[in-house]
């Protein structure tokens, strides 16, 4: 029998906020910052003290709801997620249940077979916890609770189930991605942990509309643990109704070394978390004039940036997807195009998606990294279009570029790049040489051979030094050997 | 010269003005008396002797300033304060009564404390509370109970028994409680005093320990209504800190030696307050009281609340509930008592279930329950629903009337172990001040008689959201006339 999955997803991503989401903590990289420094007595959860909503996490998450074409909700509450764990430090989190901060968006995405819709059901505002550290010294056994973490703003973005393959996951969680680093909301930077994946998948028969029992897998911190996971319990569940077996509701996580999901929790050791509204905290009340301000000020999305790079430049999809995805990459995009005449667009795509991403990757450089200004690069094709340079020695300049400060057109000269493809630049200049000394060729071609340095002298003259000596002796020579056979015949 | 302890908070404020006294020798007098009568009553669990001197000694200076060089004086400088063992006071141990804060430090201030300090006060100690303020007779301290000035075989109520008992002594002139049921009004009637729960949002929450986060706030007791007036005016006011509290502007309360008029002041007199089961004395007394304030001008009338009965069960959950999230921080990782395992769990279980009280680890396996899945529609969802048509009934009253009369507890302070087995039965001690709690609004209880023990007995005045002056003028108007509050209890 064929089977058809059914997958929706649960996006936590952390918010690029100043400070921390109830207290003035500061948002530190908790991969770097040394453990503890970013702390006070409200993230830590001392007795007595209170929680204050930071508002620009309030904003935060407003631009990517509204982003992705959510309806907000006037008045929202938050909400105490209660259970036991050291990392946890008030033994509640604080998030948002019965009322969300918005609801019913869609975000479009981009596959092999097509564009499709998939509907957000839900994204909420909430905390994130601490991280815990496992280590055994000297024979015994230490968990050290790292807090800089904790209280960090996080955003909970809930797909409907509208996901079917692998690869539709995949394309929605990097759609999603990109649309918070459009929104300068999130890094995307996934080995940091700043963006992480829940994945709810379930199996049916194709062609059923009843959905099958689904499970939960938690904690995927990267594309690869999203894309290999889900499609390992694809496999496993196909194969467990292929049996006639029924599939188990339960909570997994996600062994990435030895590639298998592995059971957290059964139905019936599911937490209770008995959520209950946050007596700290008013509702959270968003006017309508704020709501305005926010829908005006959002940048062009990655998807219209899409379409529009289609339509303006002449791209494929997947050349514009390519460049969309960093809106980093699409700007300095532009601003190559900018510098170019229509026909040198997509090639100024494909340079960056082929030349520079490989370089990138490379180096692990971003593109905020890269010393080559959007100028240099269209000068540099430029130059290739005219034929000053051919495709080889230009990708060598461009590698040149890249590793030092200097522009195509030093590097060129530098290295005596021109020559090669201006041979018959060169030979122009000999012929005008030769041609506007009538009297030295013919007292050359009668024998005074030495005339050919005095010629030499006045090509190189001409070409104001820039022409490589050996291409304009070798070019000389043959002229002149030319106009003595002309002359003897 | 005159006993400067025996002084109310105001009298010392104009001894300490006219030069009569200073500071430190108010502080020396208010310690010395601490350490005689301490042993008997109990109620303090950290005194900052040397903190207060200090605070004092800068008091005493800032004022020779004053006089030398003029300029704004702090309104409260160099006034004694005894705080409750549930606010924070940064450097101070706090304990909240409670084995698992035995040794917990706080490095923060509670707003309110911080405000008082601004004003010049001098904190004198921490004083006795029911563990995490779950009681309403002290006995849940885990350091043990207070003792009724009056009869030191009764308790002094609670949960801030430590505070009421150490005003009714003459301890302190003022004292800092929390009442997230009655535990500000209950202990100052059992004391002979006048307390004050204020207005949901008009102190600031933030340092308070929470219990029931809700429900609580931060209230004042002193001797005469002018007293806790002038505490409060200090502390109230919007804080960024708590964001349940309101920027609204707080009414200047003026309060006259001679302003005993409440012309045109109507007050309601609830029915349902008047219940089988009061003792006669508490209801004759009120009832007296009640005329005395139509003798004052007062228009009084019945007045329907008719959801009443409901707060005891709506309370009992809510409170609960609240506090079994509020109560789950105190988990051993981060401060407090630790009871070490190898095991996560067992850490937890452990250091919870040796460090709790039976009353603490009680309530929070009723909030635990009343929150679970399959419960929560039947039983917090449900409270949340009555707690509503309890601030209706409020509100319906407050179109009527300004301020509503009635008994603050059905009986007089009850002797040591009368209810300590029977929850239930103390429970009950607060049917009449969790209503105000559950809406809300603001309650004073002042002392209006005696029973037959000798026992002081007190009623309570409510009064619509943020309208604390009214409750100030109409309790200063009666005790303007009558002398209850100005009886002292006999300690030697």
């Amino acid at each position: 029998m064929k089977y058809e999955a059914v997958i929706g997803l649960e996006v936590h991503a952390e918010l690029a906020t100043q400070s921390k989401m109830f207290c003035p903590c500061p948002v530190v990289d908790s991969t770097q910052a040394a453990p503890n420094t970013a702390v006070c007595p409200v993230c830590a959860g001392m007795p007595g003290v209170l929680p204050v909503v930071n508002r620009q996490a309030v904003e935060y998450g407003l631009r990517v709801a509204l982003a992705l074409q959510c309806q907000v909700a006037h008045t929202s509450l938050f909400a105490r997620k209660n259970y036991f764990y050291p990392d946890l430090p008030k033994g509640y989190q604080i998030s948002q249940y019965e009322s969300p901060l918005a609801e019913h968006g869609r975000l479009l995405i981009e596959t092999t077979a097509g564009e499709r819709s998939i509907r957000i059901r839900r994204v909420h505002l909430e905390e994130d916890t601490g991280k815990l550290t496992h280590l055994s010294r000297d024979g015994e056994s230490f968990s050290l609770v790292d807090l800089n973490r904790a209280g960090v703003p996080l955003l909970e973005i809930v797909s409907e189930p509208d996901m079917h393959t692998v690869e539709e996951a995949r394309a929605y969680a990097s759609a999603l991605r990109a649309v918070l680093r459009a929104l300068g909301v999130n890094s995307g930077d996934m080995e940091k942990g700043v963006i992480r994946f829940e994945a709810n998948v379930s199996v049916r028969p194709l062609g059923s509309q009843v959905l099958g029992t689904r499970v939960e897998i938690k904690n995927l911190n990267s594309f690869r643990a999203l894309e290999r996971s889900v499609a390992y319990q694809i496999a496993q569940q196909s194969a467990v109704l292929e049996r006639g077996e029924a599939v188990q509701q339960e909570t997994l996580g996600w062994d990435d070394a030895a590639g298998v999901t592995f059971s957290q929790r059964s139905k019936e050791e599911a937490h209770d978390y008995r959520y209950f509204p946050e007596p700290d905290l008013p509702p959270l009340v968003v006017e309508q004039s704020w709501i305005d301000q926010i829908a005006a000020g959002l940048p062009e999305l990655p998807y219209a940036r899409r379409q529009r790079f289609i339509r303006q430049y002449g791209l494929t999809p997947a050349e514009a997807s390519l460049l969309v995805d960093d809106q980093d990459v699409a700007g300095y995009f532009e601003e190559v195009a900018a510098a170019l005449d229509q026909g040198s667009h997509r090639q100024a795509a494909n340079w960056i998606t082929g030349e520079l991403f490989a370089w990138m990757n490379q180096t692990g450089a971003s593109i905020r990294q890269v010393r080559v200004p959007p100028a240099g690069l269209a000068d540099l094709l430029a130059r290739l279009k005219r034929g000053e340079i051919n495709l080889t020695t230009a990708k060598a300049v461009f590698s040149e570029m890249l590793e030092s400060d200097q522009s195509a057109a030093q590097i060129i000269a530098a290295r005596g790049l021109t020559q090669i493809s201006a041979a018959e630049a060169v030979s122009a200049l000999v012929q005008q040489a030769l041609e506007a000394n009538p009297v030295e060729l013919q007292n050359y071609l009668n024998g005074k051979e030495t005339l050919e340095n005095w010629f030499f002298g006045q090509v190189m003259r001409a070409a104001a030094g820039q022409a490589n000596p050996q291409v304009v002796r070798a070019e000389l020579r043959r002229s002149l050997q030319a106009a003595k056979d002309a002359h003897r015949g | 010269m005159t006993d400067l302890t025996q002084l109310t908070l105001r009298q010392a404020h104009q001894a300490l003005e006219s030069g009569e006294c200073s500071s430190l020798e108010l502080t020396r007098a208010t310690l010395e008396r601490i350490e005689r009568l301490e042993p008997k009553l109990h109620a303090f669990i950290t005194l900052t002797p040397e903190l207060a001197l200090e605070q004092a000694a800068q008091a005493d200076q800032l004022r020779a300033r004053w006089r030398r060089e003029g300029g704004e004086l702090p309104p409260l400088l160099g006034l004694p304060l005894a705080v409750k063992d549930l606010l924070c006071l940064a450097g101070v141990r706090c304990t909240c009564g409670s084995r698992i804060l035995e040794n917990f430090i706080p490095p923060y201030t509670a707003t309110s404390v911080e405000r008082l300090l601004t004003a010049g006060m001098v904190v004198i100690g921490k004083t006795n509370t029911d563990e995490y303020a779950m009681g309403s007779s002290t006995e849940n301290s885990a350091y043990g109970p207070t003792r009724n000035p009056w009869n030191l075989r009764h308790v002094p109520g609670g949960s801030s028994g430590g505070s009421a008992a150490a005003v009714s002594a003459r301890l302190a002139a003022a004292a800092l409680g929390t009442d997230t049921g009655g535990s500000v009004r209950q202990p100052a009637s059992f004391c002979g005093i006048t307390g004050l729960k204020p207005t949901y949002g008009r102190v600031s929450r933030y340092g308070l320990v929470a219990y029931g986060s809700s429900l609580d706030s931060v209230g004042a007791f002193g001797r005469t209504a002018q007293d806790v007036a002038l505490v409060f005016s200090q502390m109230a006011g919007y804080d960024r800190r708590d964001a349940t509290s309101m920027d609204l502007p707080l009414p200047a309360i003026q309060l006259e030696d001679d302003d005993s008029s409440l012309a045109g002041l109507r007050i309601g007199v609830p029915d349902e307050y008047f219940i089988q089961g009061i003792q006669p004395e508490v209801e004759n007394a009120v009832r007296r009281a009640i005329v005395s304030f139509e003798a004052l001008g007062a228009f009084v009338s019945p007045v329907s609340l008719p959801h009443t009965e409901y707060a005891l069960p709506v309370y009992y959950l809510i409170a609960p509930a609240e506090a079994s999230a509020n109560l789950a921080r105190y988990d051993g990782i981060r401060f407090g008592a630790r009871l070490d395992s190898d095991n996560i769990l067992d850490l937890f279980t452990r250091t919870r279930g040796q460090m709790f009280g039976a009353e603490v680890k009680r309530r929070i396996m009723l909030g635990t329950y009343a929150l679970s899945a399959g419960y929560y529609d039947a039983y917090y969802g449900q409270a949340q629903k009555v707690r509503t048509l309890i601030k209706r009934d409020f509100e319906q009253a407050f179109e009527k009337v300004d301020l509503i009369a009635a008994p603050v507890a059905p009986s007089t302070a009850f002797r040591f172990d009368e209810h300590l087995d029977d929850p239930l039965a103390m429970y009950l001690e607060d049917v009449f001040t969790l209503p105000a709690n559950l809406a809300g609004v603001p309650g004073l209880a002042f002392p209006v008689g005696f029973d037959s023990n000798n026992l002081p007995i007190g009623m309570q005045l409510m009064g619509p959201h943020f309208r604390e002056d009214l409750l100030f003028r109409a309790a200063h108007a009666y005790q303007q006339t009558t002398d209850w509050h100005q009886r002292a209890p006999s300690l030697s």
